[in-house]
């Protein structure tokens, strides 16, 4: 059993970072686990993004053509990323960004008004946060307290006084995330 | 890879910049005086690989890393250790070539590194890893079996190993060896002078090195081939893939087997020695082979001498520093699944080039 | 003459310690066995011989391990500097030094010479040269003088399309990180004399850490210069030494300072 999650973004939208937390909690429970950054002529048009892979045994190829899950932070990640996910697999939108739907009938979308919700928080730098929220939410692939726990176990000390803020808004991308669900349901 | 080389005693680095490994230099370059122990940045690959040779003499352990470039540059230096037999480490990180290329991973120094290089007869144990686990765990394994046999031991990776993160244990510190192989030019007084030279000038000599160099070579062979097998069992098409592409290789086959298609993985560890016994096992039982890499078919005509006819020996790579996805893979899969071929008969890479131009086209 | 009083004969001359009880294969009248002979003395008297750590080049010199009775390694063409390096920064108290001809210092080991001089490694540079390529028969050196013919530059060494002279004590003098650099001769007694003081000096330089030294000598090759071991002796005084000025190029403060036994 393996998920392929990629996370794409401007620079600076903390693409890189939400995968890293990703792994860091995927690792610390034991699970297999990649993550790597793009490279090449995928970073033209100043996108960012990385793969990160989580499994119950040995991994494979660690860059995949066809993700189960796309967290899309900006409109050229949904545009490149939209036809790449598996049939049935999960589109996180950053709807604060994004002002299109998603255009598939046969992945499950979720709408995150990820920057509005951050700077409600205090801090839009925690839109990334939100955003995996909502994957936990809208997925079994890792438990909400195991990526607080990771969280907390590789954020440096400095930076610990923002912990609460990050919980919060991991809290409330999978609430919306949850949300959506239901209604599809 | 830096941090595990230290950890297994490398009392001496001497490196020159070159992407997509200069980290490796910048960790030895923190490490090594902070542990009191040697690192030099040469002026060239050349004059690195010297230095290496000059310390190795000492009987120290000791290594170097460069990527493809440099590692041509080495060449040189590479025989003379050969031909001296005294034991070094080497790391290549291999990128896109010929020439200056590029910097984005590639396999495509697997001849430069197990067939040859440098000029004379010689071998070399080259290791690949597939992970970072295994990147960490096969320099630790190199220094071993460089020094046992008095042999150059490569580690020989690309650069997604590099850019990947993945969780992997570092093996805790060695202390370091005390005294010295009774080979080791030590400068230590009160024993017959040593010399360590590769000059045989009565070609009866030479040709006597040249034995003991293929003997002990044997030796290596009959002890040191490593490989994982993944689902061979049973499989019908068998691929062998090693390092970065044995990943997608995996991949590929699980998404297979997935779909009903009885495949199977044969991932050589040991480029040289190279597990050709367990590629002629496997080819006993598979309807077809798939060779996939990340260059044109080079470890394609170490397979194909395994598999002595006993099955069709297909091939797929990307080149160029293109990293193949596994769909690509799978799609060879089925290929052969559906339309086992009968007899490839030495068009493998005409074929491939073929369907390469359909793939490219798609992307 | 028949010795009958052995009783008080006196030992004059007696082969060093550091080189061992074997013919050389260099030519009649090559300075090769001088140079190797004052090395060796100035390791017996400073007592390294048992913690010196040679470098053999590539050139007619590729065998000096068989003479020298210590531990050697042989060198790639032009690599002993950086062999050197390999060796000394593991052993940094074992006594290292290369040995090397024109060919293969300034030529092919250009990069590794300057470099290993450029950061100042604490070793000793033994340099011979005689200003042509001697183990391949005779070929045009850097070195070699304007004008002279060898079997590269039949016509003689034409300045116009084949340069001039390098000039190695002269160039890594100009190097801040060497501490010794001169240039000596072996053309007659009174030189060798001076010469082995610059070796002792040189040794004493990396025994006492004050990095790189290196002693640049004239050297003969009668063979390739196709004339007799005597004439080569003269050859050195009226045509090398005006082309290769002998002296100190490089002499740091704290060098000067020593006080160097022997010679």
């Amino acid at each position: 059993m393996q998920t392929e999650i990629i996370v794409a973004g401007f620079g600076g939208q903390g693409v890189l970072f939400a995968g890293q937390v990703l792994a860091y909690a995927a690792m610390d429970h034991g699970l297999h686990v990649t993550w790597i950054p793009s490279y090449g002529p995928e970073m033209r048009g100043g996108t960012a993004n990385c793969t990160v892979i989580i499994a119950d045994e040995e991994i494979g190829a660690p860059l995949v053509k066809h993700p189960k899950a796309v967290i899309a932070l900006n409109r050229p990640s949904l545009d490149k990323y939209e036809p790449l996910v598996t049939a049935g697999g999960l589109l996180l939108v950053n709807a604060s960004l994004i002002d299109r739907p998603v255009a598939r009938e046969d992945v499950q979308a979720v709408y995150v008004p990820a920057n509005e919700i951050a700077e409600r928080l205090g801090d839009k730098r925690l839109t990334n946060m939100v955003m995996v929220g909502a994957l936990l939410g809208a997925t079994g692939v890792l438990e909400m307290n195991a990526v607080q726990e990771s969280l907390k176990a590789h954020l440096p000390a400095k930076h610990h006084r923002l912990l609460p803020a990050n919980y919060q808004a991991l809290e409330e991308g999978a609430q919306i995330a949850r949300e959506t669900l239901a209604q599809a349901a | 890879m830096a941090e595990a080389a230290l950890r297994a005693g490398c009392e001496a680095y001497f490196g020159y910049p070159i992407t997509p490994q200069t980290e490796l230099l910048e960790h030895m370059a923190a490490r090594m005086p902070e542990l009191g122990r040697a690192f030099v940045q040469a002026e060239s690959e050349v004059a690195a690989i010297n230095m290496v040779y000059g310390a190795a003499c000492t009987g120290k352990r000791v290594m170097t890393s460069s990527s493809s470039p440099g590692v041509s540059l080495m060449m040189e230096g590479l025989s003379y250790i050969a031909g001296t037999e005294v034991p070094a480490v080497i790391i290549d990180v291999m990128r896109g070539g010929p020439g200056l290329g590029n910097i984005a991973p590639a396999q495509a120094d697997y001849h430069q590194m197990v067939h040859g290089g440098g000029h004379g007869d010689y071998k070399q144990i080259v290791l690949a890893p597939a992970s970072v686990q295994e990147a960490i765990d096969l320099t630790v394994l190199a220094f071993d079996l460089a020094e046992k046999y008095r042999s150059i031991a490569v580690v020989l990776a690309d650069g997604s190993l590099g850019q990947m993160m993945e969780p992997a244990e570092l093996p805790p510190m060695q202390p370091l060896k005390k005294g010295a192989p009774e080979w080791a030019v030590t400068g230590e007084p009160g024993r017959p002078r040593r010399q360590l030279t590769s000059i045989y000038l009565q070609p009866e000599d030479e040709e006597t090195t040249n034995i003991r160099l293929l003997r002990r070579w044997m030796e290596i062979e009959a002890n040191e081939v490593r490989y994982q097998g993944y689902y061979l069992e049973d499989a019908e098409i068998v691929l062998v893939g090693f390092g970065t592409s044995g990943r997608v290789a995996l991949s590929a086959v699980r998404q297979a087997r997935a779909e009903g298609i009885r495949a199977g993985l044969l991932r050589p560890i040991s480029l040289s020695p190279f597990p050709t016994e367990a590629v002629k096992a496997a080819a006993q039982s598979a309807k077809a082979m798939l060779v996939v890499e990340m260059n044109a078919g080079q470890m394609l005509t170490d397979v194909k001498l395994a598999v002595q006819g006993a099955c069709p020996v297909d091939f797929y790579g990307r080149m160029g520093g293109v990293v193949p996805l596994p769909d690509e893979v799978l799609a060879e899969i089925r290929r052969l699944h559906a339309n086992p071929p009968a007899d490839l008969n030495g068009h493998t890479r005409a074929a491939w080039l073929d369907r390469l131009e359909l793939v490219r086209g798609g992307n | 003459m028949v010795i009958t009083d052995t009783q008080n004969a006196k030992v004059v001359y007696e082969r060093p310690e550091s080189l061992t009880d074997i013919s050389t294969h260099y030519c009649p009248g090559c300075t090769h066995g001088t140079a190797h002979r004052l090395v060796a003395e100035v390791l017996d008297e400073m007592g390294r011989r048992e913690h010196s750590i040679g470098v053999a080049s590539v050139g007619c010199s590729v065998f000096s391990y068989n003479y020298f009775d210590m531990d050697f390694v042989q060198a790639a063409h032009g690599r002993a500097p950086a062999m050197a390096t390999g060796v000394k920064r593991v052993f940094p108290d074992r006594t290292v030094y290369t040995y090397q001809g024109d060919g293969d210092l300034a030529s092919i080991g250009m990069a590794e010479i300057m470099h290993a001089a450029g950061r100042g490694e604490n070793i000793t540079v033994v340099f011979l040269n005689n200003a042509i390529y001697g183990m391949t028969g005779g070929q045009m050196a850097p070195t070699t003088l304007p004008g002279m013919k060898t079997t590269s530059s039949p016509l003689g060494r034409d300045v116009e399309t084949q340069g001039m002279p390098l000039k190695m004590s002269e160039i890594l003098a100009t190097l801040d990180a060497t501490a010794y650099v001169v240039r000596r001769s072996l053309h007659n007694p009174a030189e060798i004399r001076k010469a082995k003081k610059a070796l002792r000096t040189a040794f004493e330089v990396q025994e006492r850490g004050l990095g790189f030294s290196m002693v640049e000598l004239l050297s003969s090759c009668p063979t390739n210069w196709g004339i007799n071991p005597l004439e080569s002796l003269t050859f050195i005084e009226d045509k090398m030494v005006p082309a290769y000025p002998l002296g100190d190029y490089k002499v740091l403060e704290a060098v000067k300072a020593m006080k160097v036994k022997g010679a």
